[in-house]
């Protein structure tokens, strides 16, 4: 059996992830995630009178430390497990990213541990975000003026 | 030729220390079992070493009567078999520590015999150890990311066994073993090491079987490392195709740790997996007398995975026979 053959066997063998179904979960997980965070921003408006944009920067922190708060706790990655990429890719995943990579690399101390890879895997989006966020800046800037 | 035939080799004693997890799978009767993942340690790493450690000591303390354990052969999954290094460091016992990832519990098995059969040594040792969340931390995720994964991934199993392997007489023979050689079909999924194992197992089950002058039938018993079900399923259709072999007497070990309610995907890994299985299943039905034993190894690490290179893998064989 030559290479090909052989991954044409695993293939045939191997079992299809049901991505319909996973992109539904992430869907309304991801959803609600955001539901949520909408439905703190409107309460903090309410209760300290401060403008919604305001709000929302108050929202992201909260929603962002309380992600952190249950990956400290213990049970935040079940939760990602269950939730596909729903939890991943709101800001509750790359806090969540963070805040795992720190955990793992406690021990190893604070500057060749955590320091150095603390953004093990939210590097790529920080990196990466920049770079979108200068070019989509310039796009932006020639056709807006 | 890689084969060997012993006629003096024997398997003394074993100890298992096993996982949380494991201990409310299918196996339920461990020597010892651990109740979370710490064993009492500040660190995974630490906990990992203790395991061996308390393996090692029990078996030295069972074994009082040995005269004198001439060195310890043993590796695991970790970056420089640290976990295994530090493990017998206190022991002053001579110690050669040897990889081939999850084979490498056999392989050391396969290498003290040979010690053993030409008279050079009495008693060796035999050790090999996996922590499930040391190895996600060096091969996967951080531990606590959860990352969502496929049907295919194998759970590294948590547990600690050792063995020692002697030249006085007792009930269990190893009879036979053959070194495998490296096999490579191009596959790329680290998260897919039934796929990559399985033509080593093939490649090792045939040389064996060759060498030896045998039939498959000759053994009531197959019993594979850790490729799990899907493993297990591509490695029957293989050697249908490929030898027209039909694959009966053949159990993977893989299977044989979780619960499908534990949720472990395709199955349990692990250089741990097999000698867990062996010695607290396997050998206590004594429903098997002759015994093949095929640990395979997946030869990867995160860069070469990253990288975007095929994982080669690895398998070795031991016969063993078991007498009363």
């Amino acid at each position: 059996m030559n290479k090909d053959e052989y991954k044409k066997l695993v293939d045939g063998l191997t079992p299809k992830e049901n991505k319909s179904k996973n992109a539904i979960i992430a869907f309304l997980v991801g959803g609600l995630v955001g539901l949520l965070a909408e439905l703190i921003a409107v309460l903090i408006m309410k209760w300290f009178g401060i403008s919604r944009i305001e709000a929302y920067q108050w929202t992201c922190l909260i929603v962002i430390l309380l992600a952190c708060a249950f990956t400290a706790i213990g049970f935040f990655d079940n939760w990602v497990t269950k939730a596909k990429a729903g939890l991943i890719l709101p800001t509750t995943g790359f806090a969540h990213s963070v805040m795992s990579a720190a955990l793992d690399y406690k021990r190893d101390g604070f500057i060749t541990g955590i320091g150095a890879n603390v953004f093990k895997l939210a590097g790529s989006v920080i990196l990466y975000g920049i770079i979108s966020a200068f070019f989509f800046a310039i796009i932006g800037v020639v056709i807006y003026g | 030729m890689a084969s060997f035939k012993f006629n003096n080799v024997y398997i003394k004693d074993d100890f298992t220390v096993a996982g949380p997890l494991e201990k409310e799978g299918q196996i339920r009767k461990f020597d010892l079992s651990m109740d979370d993942y710490y064993y009492g340690e500040k660190t995974f790493i630490d906990a990992e070493i203790k395991m061996q450690r308390t393996v090692i000591d029990n078996l030295l303390y069972r074994n009082k009567n040995v005269k004198k354990i001439d060195f310890i052969i043993g590796g695991d999954l970790s970056n420089q078999i640290t976990i295994t290094n530090f493990a017998v460091k206190n022991f002053s016992i001579p110690f050669l520590g040897v990889y081939s990832a999850c084979a490498s519990f056999v392989e050391g098995m396969l290498i003290a015999s040979q010690f053993i059969e030409s008279g050079a040594s009495k008693n060796i040792l035999c050790i090999t150890s996996s922590h499930n969340l040391n190895a996600e931390r060096q091969f996967r995720f951080p531990i606590e990311y959860g990352a969502p994964k496929a049907k295919t991934t194998t759970f590294t199993a948590t547990g600690a066994v050792g063995t020692i392997i002697t030249n006085e007489v007792s009930s269990m023979r190893v009879e036979s073993g053959t070194f495998g050689t490296i096999q490579d079909y191009n596959q790329k999924d680290a998260a897919h090491m039934g796929a990559v194992m399985t033509p080593a197992a093939v490649s090792v089950l045939m040389d064996h079987l060759q060498d030896l002058k045998r039939n498959v039938d000759y053994y009531d018993l197959i019993l594979t490392g850790d490729l799990g079900s899907i493993g297990t399923d591509i490695l029957k259709e293989f050697l249908k195709i490929n030898y027209g072999v039909k694959l009966k007497n053949h159990i993977d070990a893989g299977c044989e740790i979780f619960l499908p309610s534990q949720d472990v995907y395709s199955g349990s890994s692990g250089p741990v997996t097999l000698p867990l299985v062996l010695f607290n299943k396997i050998l206590k039905n004594k429903k098997y007398k002759k015994i093949l034993l095929i640990a395979t190894g997946s030869l990867h690490s995160k860069d070469t995975t990253n990288q975007k290179k095929t994982i080669p893998s690895i398998a070795h064989a031991v016969s063993l026979e078991v007498l009363s």
